[in-house]
């Protein structure tokens, strides 16, 4: 049993702030099946499609029959500890910075043996549950957990390294305008984050559910207008080193596509708060936060974006929309590499069309608000970079890996 | 008029003999903009993006580029803006007379009843009290309602509420006289338009929009510091940007005040 984590005290300001170092970055190509696998929160091994037997580590032929037709599939979590050990002092920086860390051997009930990282609970010969997660290089580690719960389970030191737990940490939502602002803020606070900074734009507009956040313990209301540059610097003059996570949760959708349109002052309102506002967020925000991914209990840890699933597949319906939040995709992998050498993840949330006024005369199904905090949440909490939110997003993805031109007719309606 | 006279006028500016009060706010990413229904075309707030500061990107020099809306912080309407006065000659900021940027001013005081009421409404009677006091409106005299708006906070200033904004303007019947029987030349507010927060639902919607711009005169709105100016005798320069075929611009309003 684990002691929980305490509240973080203020920072020592005599104490350099200690600099991020990342564990070992090299993989093969084929072991990127577990980081695709582990980015999503899916549990994979490599199945010889001759034999039936699971392989791990990655490897190029079966071990059983030397087939070369193995496939990642979603495989059975279920292990046994054989066996562990501590490394006490490691040659690794990383790892020599946060030794003893503990690393054992575990026999997978499907069948093979996985050298992995250890939750503080597991317990030679007790059962186990595996996973994949990303580490501070962003690639993808085994980690064995203690099949059921534990008490102050997720405060485990070296679970807590893979992931991006908002407890004690101090949240960026970056608009409180919208319901899933305003729901991320709620999300957050119940996640135990120690304090949700809520941006709003043009304060002096009224907004709906404006007094969920204003004068709520833990929850402080900042004026933030991510598409204007100089409102964006000025608060991350305020507060840049004090944001643990970055919600970026702007919102700005409107119909249309191009030729029943005039002219590009929507689509250039788009770009503005989609698009730059994004970069303004990033260029603001990004590099305290890259620079504090090592700094205690309440470091740095994760960047998310609220995405529409329209990013990966135009849906004309909404066609200048879709450009636009692809750009923040496509942007969104650049930021994910610029911020990997402070051990920050980036996660993008997809969903299809949320509940809002914006998609009011689209049939359902619509992603609740709500769903979307919680799985930002749960996102974290599990140190994830894909989520999709929906019945929606889900099959936009899956219809796209099975045929991309013909999502695109099926969009085209 | 002499030539000794405008430098005369020069050297009482320059000597403080004849003030000049700044009528305009800083054209600000946060000043409030006019707000529309969400599904129509929205004014564009202002942008301010550093090209360089003395850094690399422009070693010895600082510079922004800046983009806002024809209509955005203190600014000037033009009789294009307007459907009424659409047919106008010279109707557009670049064509207007540029003898038009420089006239007298009638301020009337209205802040003891715009801080009571914030859909105070200016009607023909107060003026016409305004009047009695001051003597008749001259013709090609811009009238300038003094509300002390422009004293509010950001919220207070545009005072939304769920059925709009409430903020004060003038009534149709007032604009409607002083377009026709005072012949002024414009009409200008502290407040983020010529006409009152509630003056959609006016007869006819937007007076003061709907007879200045008809009779291709003009509008100044989200000025400042008219409590600084005498009820009469103060000079207005307000020359905006020459955009081509433009229906309206920012612009530093100025007045001219004797001290004397
Ligand atoms: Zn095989």
């Amino acid at each position: 049993m684990i002691d929980p984590i305490n509240p973080p005290g203020r920072k020592n300001p005599l104490l350099r702030t200690r600099l991020p170092a990342s564990p070992p970055r090299p993989r093969s190509r084929t072991s990127h099946g577990f980081t695709r696998a582990a980015a999503e929160g899916r549990f994979v091994l490599q199945r010889c499609e001759a034999c039936g037997v699971f392989a791990y580590p990655a490897r190029e032929a079966c071990p059983s029959c030397l087939s070369p037709d193995l496939v990642f599939v979603d495989a059975p979590r279920r292990g046994t500890l054989l066996a562990e050990t501590t490394a006490r002092v490691p040659s690794d920086v990383y790892f020599r910075e946060r030794a003893p860390w503990r690393i054992g051997l575990v026999k997978m009930d499907c069948g093979p043996t996985i050298v992995t990282h250890l939750h503080a609970d597991c317990v030679e010969g007790a059962a186990v549950r595996m996973s994949f997660q990303l580490d501070k290089s962003g690639q993808a580690v085994a980690f064995a957990r203690p099949e059921g719960e534990t008490p102050n389970m997720a405060d485990d030191r070296q679970w807590r390294e893979m992931t991006a737990d908002p407890k004690f940490r101090r949240a960026l939502v970056t608009n409180g305008r919208s319901v899933v602002g305003q729901e991320a803020v709620a999300a957050l606070k119940a996640a135990g984050a120690k304090t949700v900074f809520v941006g709003v734009s043009e304060p002096w507009r009224p907004f709906a559910g404006e007094e969920l956040l204003r004068g709520q313990q833990g929850i402080e209301v900042v004026t933030l207008d991510a598409a204007d540059e100089k409102s964006a610097v000025d608060l991350a003059a305020d507060i840049g080193g004090k944001v643990d996570i970055l919600v970026n949760t702007t919102e700005y959708v409107r119909p249309g596509g191009l030729l029943d349109r005039r002219g590009t002052s929507i689509a250039r309102d788009e770009v503005d708060q989609a698009y730059l506002g994004f970069i303004n967020l990033a260029q603001a925000f990004g590099p305290a936060m890259r620079m504090r991914g090592a700094d205690g209990i309440n470091n740095s840890v994760a960047w998310v974006n609220v995405l529409s699933v329209y990013a990966l597949a135009n849906w004309p319906a909404f066609g200048a929309y879709s450009a636009s939040q692809a750009a923040c995709l496509s942007l969104s992998h650049c930021l994910r590499a610029e911020l990997r050498p402070g051990g920050i993840k980036l996660m993008n949330l997809f969903t299809g069309p949320v509940d809002t006024e914006w998609f009011q005369t689209v049939p359902p199904p619509k992603v609740a608000p709500r769903a979307i905090a919680q799985a930002i949440v749960s996102g974290l909490r599990g140190g994830l970079e894909e989520i999709y939110v929906g019945d929606v997003a889900e099959e936009i993805r899956q219809r796209l890996a099975a045929n991309p031109k013909a999502l695109e007719r099926e969009l085209d309606r | 008029m002499q030539s000794k006279n405008l430098l005369e006028l020069a050297g009482a500016i320059s000597s403080g003999v004849v003030r000049v009060v700044d009528l305009t706010f800083t054209l600000s990413p946060d000043f409030p903009v006019i707000v529309l229904p969400p599904e129509f075309g929205q004014a564009a707030p202002v942008r301010i993006q550093e090209i360089s500061r003395y850094d690399g990107r422009g070693p010895a020099w600082y510079w922004n580029n800046v983009t806002f809306g024809e209509h955005t912080g203190t600014h000037f309407d033009a009789p294009i803006h307007w459907f009424t006065g659409k047919n106008l000659p010279n109707n557009a900021v670049d064509t207007m007379p540029t003898k038009d940027m420089i006239a007298p001013a009638c301020v009337i005081d209205c802040s003891a009843q715009a801080a009571q009421d914030p859909d105070f409404v200016l009607t023909v009677p107060i003026v016409e009290a305004w009047e009695a006091q001051h003597g008749r409106i001259p013709e090609r005299n811009w009238v300038l309602l003094r509300t002390d708006w422009s004293k509010k906070g950001w919220r207070d200033y545009s005072n939304l509420r769920d059925d709009g904004a409430h903020t004060p303007g003038p009534n149709p019947a007032v604009m409607k006289w002083l377009v026709e029987e005072r012949g002024v030349i414009g009409f200008g507010t502290e407040t983020i338009g010529t006409d009152a927060g509630q003056a959609g639902h006016f007869e006819p919607p937007y007076p003061a929009h709907h007879f200045l711009h008809g009779a291709g005169r003009y509008g100044l709105q989200c000025l400042c510091n008219l409590d600084q100016l005498p009820a009469t005798g103060a000079v207005i320069v307000a020359s905006p940007l020459k955009i081509q075929n433009g229906s309206g611009s920012p612009l530093r309003v100025i007045a001219l005040v004797s001290s004397t």
